[in-house]
């Protein structure tokens, strides 16, 4: 399971150069990262949104691995019939490879407009790895709000106004809808946090079953962020406890980043990020302490999932 | 080579599960619905005993039905499933999507009327509605055409030069449900018939890597949509082809059309799907009264055969068209448009009446079609058509 850096390096590219991702884009970045972390032939599917759009411009395609794009909501479901696909001409003797099947969704494709899809593709346990690229908006559309934006968040359906500064709402959890839909493998990963990352991926293809990885994606145009900063500020996510990097293996919860020293101030997470910059104002000191509790509430309730799962 | 006959007793519903139970496809994705959940049902214990190696994916709803079938055939695997009514709306998007791409999937549609208000009885509304989705579209008179049309709808859309999908429509509960006595082929006729399928790209060719439904944009779009329009009107012949190869092995032949007692007919009932039976039995009377009455048959309304229709048409006086969906807003139902532009550039061409019966499965008897031929014959005496009728409708 380990994983090696120089092994990594000398493998074949699979998403290559040519696509037209935004500069400083984390989609790219981790969907490098997943296709390098599999050792098998991969069948991807893809959600509409900006990975698809920017990767695919007829005649141009910058997928090195079969790969399909029917609709926004339902890569779930379109995987699962590739999948499905896969087992009975397999059982028939049509095909004897080794495949392994991933879906790639943004948060909304995940958590909004695809859940349904994708909680019955869980449900009926396709062996298959749902990841969901989160950079918390729908960003192809142009910054509009989704499911996973976070509390106080400004996009362009939740601006800071004077009388609503931001997103109300926190986010919702995705993660654990997942845990709790029964997919056999769920996690949050960072690409921040390569190799746990590409372990993660690594873990979910050879789940016998689904699986269901939630990884955060920074988006320069969204988050109004400098276009060197993707890491850095995934990394101030996790670091910030923004983002806990946890697994969930048949039913046990483990956390795979405790901060030594406890978590950074959240403060240095938003203050190099345009959307929250409202937040830091005196004025809207309320919602900063509202999402500071969101981070802390979910952070005691992973430790004490992991205490009680691993007794 | 004609095969040896046997007959049973069967519904509708179970004729098309029989039907897909007989190709045996590779993937079968569904979602039930009234009044076509039978055709699942059946399918799931066919599957459930082993009588098939089918991939039953059981969907969590008719959307990702749709996709699951556009994934599995995206695949390179042969592709059914079954639908109707609100399920084929949910759909709407995905029928698109599945003929762009160009996959051969085949869906029996228990014809069934739309929301709202709630309705579960049958019409073509749903039909209609997806109309314009690049599918072909046949519909079937009775059972033994579904069990038929199943067949041949597999390997319509199969066939190298056509690669679309192709739905087969019945009428809802009333044929869907209805048991008549049909001629069944054995297992091997089937197969032999339909052939293995052979995919041109498949996404489990992962040595050969290609990208299903990438972006197009203004410069290539409209040339990926013309190609689309192309292929679907080259399948016409495809679907004569198949109709006559059918009939060689069965003796059932199958047109795009069916003329009845066209033959010197001036007056003639236009029609789809099991209303065709009724109107048969009252051209029988009338002609023995010694009327010169007829009836069309459109079997394939997707493609739509206009020259056929046309030829069929063109020495009437008075036609009758009747459309079991109506286009609320506009003058008829979706086949009297068809028919009365088709006839735009013929100097020589019938009057047109458009009839709108039906609806939410209300019943259409054979007094109804004696009245409208009586009204035909009227019509052609006053030489101009009336407004659109409702037949059999309180207002």
């Amino acid at each position: 399971m380990a994983i090696n850096l120089r092994e990594i390096a000398l493998k074949e590219e699979k998403l290559v150069s040519g696509h037209r991702l935004c500069a400083g884009c984390g989609a790219s970045i981790i969907v490098r990262m997943v296709l390098n972390a599999i050792d098998e032939p991969v069948v991807v599917a893809n959600a509409t949104g900006c990975l698809e759009v920017a990767t695919t411009i007829f005649p141009f395609n910058a997928w090195n691995v079969p790969w399909i794009h029917s609709a926004f909501e339902n890569a779930a479901a379109t995987i699962a019939g590739v999948e499905a696909a896969y087992k009975a001409l397999k059982r028939k003797g049509e095909i004897d490879r080794e495949i392994r099947f991933i879906s790639f969704a943004g948060d909304g494709g995940t958590y909004d407009i695809g859940l349904q899809a994708l909680s019955g593709a869980i449900e009926r346990g396709h062996r298959a790895v749902f990841i969901c690229y989160n950079n918390e908006a729908y960003m192809n559309t142009g910054i509009q709000r989704s499911g996973a934006t976070p509390r106080g968040a400004f996009t362009t359906t939740s601006p800071a106004g004077k009388a609503i500064p931001g997103k109300p709402q926190k986010r919702k959890n995705l993660t654990e809808m997942m845990v709790a839909n029964g997919a056999k493998y769920v996690a949050q990963a960072s690409p921040s946090h390569w190799r746990d990352l590409m372990e993660k991926v690594k873990k979910a293809v050879n789940t016998d079953g689904p699986a269901f990885l939630n990884i955060y994606s920074t988006c320069p145009r969204g988050w109004r962020t400098p276009d060197n900063s993707a890491i850095s500020i995934a990394r101030l996510a996790v670091e910030t406890g923004v983002w806990p990097l946890y697994e969930v293996e048949n039913g046990k919860y483990k956390i795979n980043y405790k901060p030594p020293k406890g978590f950074k101030p959240v403060e240095e997470f938003l203050k190099v990020q345009g959307r929250f910059a409202h937040l830091l104002k005196p004025e809207n000191a309320h919602i900063l302490e509202e999402f500071k509790k969101d981070i802390e509430e979910e952070w005691k309730r992973l430790l004490s999932m992991e205490e009680a799962t691993n007794k | 080579m004609k095969t040896q006959i046997k007959r049973i007793a069967i519904e509708g519903n179970e004729a098309a599960a029989l039907a897909f139970k007989q190709v045996n496809p590779d993937v079968v994705a569904a979602y039930p619905i009234t009044p076509s959940t039978e055709v699942v049902q059946k399918f799931s214990e066919y599957v459930a005993n082993g009588e098939v190696d089918t991939e039953f994916v059981p969907v969590e709803s008719e959307h990702s039905a749709m996709s699951a079938c556009i994934g599995a055939a995206a695949a390179g695997a042969r592709v059914m499933t079954a639908t109707a009514s609100q399920g084929l709306a949910l759909m709407w998007e995905m029928l698109y999507i599945a003929s762009a791409l160009r996959l051969p999937i085949v869906m029996s549609v228990s014809n069934r009327a739309l929301s709202a208000p709630i309705n579960i009885h049958g019409d073509h509304s749903d039909a209609m509605g997806a109309r314009d989705s690049g599918w072909i579209q046949i519909f079937s008179e009775n059972v033994q055409e579904i069990y038929d049309n199943i067949f041949q709808a597999v390997k319509i859309a199969e066939h190298p030069d056509v690669r679309l999908p192709v739905m087969v429509g019945y009428d809802g509960f009333i044929t869907s449900h209805s048991e008549e006595m049909i001629e069944i082929l054995e297992d091997d006729v089937v197969r032999n018939f339909i052939g293995k399928y052979k995919p041109k790209y498949t996404l489990l060719d992962v040595d050969n890597p290609i990208a299903v439904g990438p972006l197009a944009l203004t410069d290539s779009y409209f040339e990926f949509k013309v190609a689309q329009a192309y292929a679907l009107e080259n399948s016409l012949p495809i679907i004569k082809q198949v109709g006559k190869e059918y009939g060689d092995l069965t003796g059932r032949y199958y047109d795009v059309i069916e003329r009845y007692r066209t033959e010197g007919a001036e007056y003639i009932i236009v029609a789809m799907s099991s209303t065709v039976g009724t109107a048969r039995e009252v051209v029988d009377t009338l002609r023995e009264k010694g009327l010169p009455v007829g009836l069309l048959k459109i079997r394939v309304f997707r493609p739509f055969p206009t020259e056929d229709i046309i030829n069929a048409l063109k020495d009437a006086k008075v036609i009758g068209i009747l459309d079991r969906s109506m286009v609320p807003g506009s003058f008829g139902g979706p086949l009297y448009h068809e028919i009365t532009s088709a006839f735009y550039h013929y100097e020589k061409r019938p009057i047109a009446q458009a009839y709108v019966y039906g609806l939410g499965g209300r019943d259409i008897t054979t007094q109804h079609i004696e009245k409208v031929f009586e009204e035909l014959i009227d019509i052609g005496k006053k030489g101009k058509p009336n407004p659109l009728t409702y037949i059999g409708v309180r207002e």
